[in-house]
């Protein structure tokens, strides 16, 4: 029983980083049609930016508050990339979704080099504060803290965005132009400034992505974020493209499935069986995957 | 044949003898060829280009000309790869029969992750095929019962292949290969284009609502796009493995499938010779540019400028933006323009 909490608990801390992958990609997606493979190089840049901030804060800090300040940076990072790419390279294909996703590809590949020269291609060890790796005991289990971590923040950003969806005029905005751009373009809406907020934030979310993976798997590297963004796309098309709350239950449903197929069958059976769930989600309910519901 | 057509085969007829008679010439084009025209050096990057050149010609049929943008091509080309060099070294057939089986194979892997992916249109396509070539590549990287090798890759059985295909001194007949494939990859796309599958293909692209009016069967015309795209990529792959001598688990990665999308738009989407002079423009950069982070020209500039140089993605990948935004036909597109205009 304490086996299964405990793959519980780390598989809801997967899904958790999955749906914080996932869920800017799903935002953008939802409202602009747009596939944006550049989301691993958000993620990518959030990370790196984390890691510049932690390496130049004094040592005298300490770790949790380096890390804090770092995730910050991220954030905001990632925030700006998010509309700079946007305005410059999206906006201008308004309308040739083909083109769009072909520029997030450029973009992508000649990131990771960029990433390359910058930095190397060499992981850099990342620093994380010593309470994240130890354990809590929760019902006789003892819980690694950092998946804890994972699942609040991702809880939080669900709600958060949600409760930004649900009560905002921003929120209504991007509801109605999920449904219907047309319309809400006609009734006189500025869509467009819409979506340069929408695209930073969902650079902000693949920074902070970004900056929790590395926590996770304690570097930052440059094809990390491609790593990652395979699993978020995979959610999305589960989830019911650019729908919030199919998001999050697919996430969950992925992060779970991989830990138990890790677990259970054999090590690495998770990344098939997520690909399983894919295929069999498809074959079964191809209708729900047309786009959705914010 | 009249004097029109002659013409328009004749530039093809004329690049393709020049193409084959390339190993019987002794010259050096410093710069442009690693050593002499017929060193192996050469034979060997011209022969890998042609191979990409044939890999942008399988990808096109599907988008180029159907329109699919599917991110799962790289699955094929690393099936056809992986299953002549594991049938060749762990299943000990003869070499006939194992390009029949890793084309077989690869066909039906095609005719099953196309139906599956074709469930859903546009961009969800694009991501489920991503999925699945990712679970490809896990597959390759993880060697179930050691038969891919990981990420060492598989190197080919040379005794189950032809000696005059083996050895530096023969790099001239894996050029040939290499060249047959590409002109046969050719012929087949060109034949395809022509053939009533073809004009459904197109019609598809241009407005799939209004071919499923018509009476096509959209589902059945897409389907027979990725599997024609599947088995010339497939093919490809065993050439590709019998050129380089084995498989490398980097076939089957999702950048290698960005990199065929790449090629394709670098060139000209949807045009034979686009896709021809994407591909072998796409390799011969990839494998050029890395030796000119190496000239002096380079190092006399300021270190990260000299170390963004010495990445190739990173010119591919920028100059891949500036196609999409400036020149959308692709390099093939640009040249066609500025040949009407000088007619004209």
């Amino acid at each position: 029983m304490n086996e299964f909490t405990l793959i519980l608990v780390t598989g809801l801390g997967l899904g958790a980083l999955y749906f914080l992958a996932a869920s800017g990609l799903s935002l953008i997606y939802g409202l602009m049609g747009v596939l944006n493979f550049a989301h691993s190089a958000f993620m990518m840049a959030g990370s790196y930016a984390g890691w510049e901030v932690m390496r130049r804060l004094p040592d005298s800090m300490s770790v949790t508050l380096r890390l804090l300040l770092a995730i910050l940076a991220a954030l905001v990072v990632g925030a700006l990339i998010g509309a700079v790419v946007e305005v410059t390279l999206i906006r201008p294909l308004y309308k040739h979704h083909i083109q769009q996703v072909l520029v997030t590809v450029g973009l992508s590949l000649a990131a990771v080099a960029v990433a390359q020269a910058v930095w190397s291609a060499d992981p850099k060890p990342m620093e994380s504060p010593e309470w994240m790796s130890t354990t809590t005991e929760l019902g006789g289990a003892l819980l690694p803290n950092d998946r804890l971590v994972f699942v609040a923040v991702a809880l939080a950003l669900f709600l958060g965005l949600l409760a930004l969806l649900r009560y905002t005029r921003l929120g209504l905005i991007i509801r109605a132009g999920v449904e219907n751009r047309t319309m809400v373009e006609a009734l006189g809406i500025n869509v467009r400034s819409t979506f340069t907020i929408v695209f930073a934030m969902g650079g902000a979310a693949a920074a902070l992505a970004g900056i929790l993976y590395s926590q996770y798997v304690g570097a930052v590297s440059p094809a990390q974020g491609g790593s990652l963004l395979i699993y978020a796309f995979i959610v999305v098309v589960i989830g019911g493209m650019g729908s919030l709350v199919g998001t999050a239950v697919a996430a969950v449903a992925v992060g779970l499935v991989q830990q138990m197929a890790n677990y259970y069958a054999a090590s690495g059976a998770g990344d098939l069986s997520v690909v399983l769930l894919l295929a069999i989600v498809l074959l079964l309910r191809p209708a729900s995957m047309k786009g959705g519901h914010a | 044949m009249s004097a029109k057509t002659v013409l328009k085969v004749l530039p093809g007829v004329v690049v393709l003898v020049v193409l084959a008679v390339l190993p019987y010439i002794s010259v050096t084009i410093p710069g442009i060829l690693p050593g002499r025209v017929n060193g192996p050096g050469s034979l060997q990057l011209l022969a890998v280009c042609f191979i990409f050149a044939g890999f942008a010609l399988s990808y096109d049929v599907i988008f180029g000309r159907t329109g699919l943008l599917s991110f799962g091509h790289a699955l094929f080309i690393s099936a056809g790869s992986y299953l002549l060099t594991i049938s060749l070294s762990t299943w000990s057939l003869p070499l006939p029969l194992a390009i029949v089986v890793s084309l077989g194979l690869t066909t039906l892997l095609a005719l099953v992750v196309g139906g599956i992916a074709l469930r859903v249109g546009g961009i969800a396509f694009a991501m489920v095929t991503l999925a699945f070539a990712q679970a490809g590549s896990i597959i390759i990287l993880r060697n179930p019962g050691d038969l891919t090798g990981g990420e060492e890759g598989l190197v080919l059985n040379r005794a189950a292949i032809p000696s005059i295909l083996i050895g530096v001194q023969n790099a001239s007949y894996r050029y040939w290969l290499a060249l047959g494939f590409v002109v046969l990859a050719w012929v087949l796309v060109a034949l395809l284009a022509r053939s009533r599958a073809g004009h459904a293909m197109a019609a598809v692209r241009e407005n799939e609502a209004r071919a499923a009016v018509l009476g096509f069967t959209v589902y059945r015309v897409k389907l027979l796009a990725i599997v024609v795209g599947a088995f010339l990529g497939g093919l490809g792959g065993v050439v590709h493995a019998i050129v380089l001598g084995g498989s490398s688990p980097h076939l089957a990665t999702a950048e290698f499938t960005l990199a065929l999308l790449v090629m394709v738009v670098l060139g000209g989407a949807g045009r034979l010779w686009g896709a021809v002079v994407g591909g072998f423009v796409y390799h011969y950069a990839d494998a050029r540019l890395i030796e000119l982070s190496g000239s002096s020209l380079v190092s006399s500039l300021p270190d990260l400028i000299g170390r963004l140089l010495g990445e190739p993605l990173f010119i591919l990948g920028s100059l891949f933006v500036i196609i999409v935004y400036f020149a959308p036909q692709g390099i093939t597109g640009l040249a066609v323009r500025a040949l009407r205009k000088e007619r004209a």
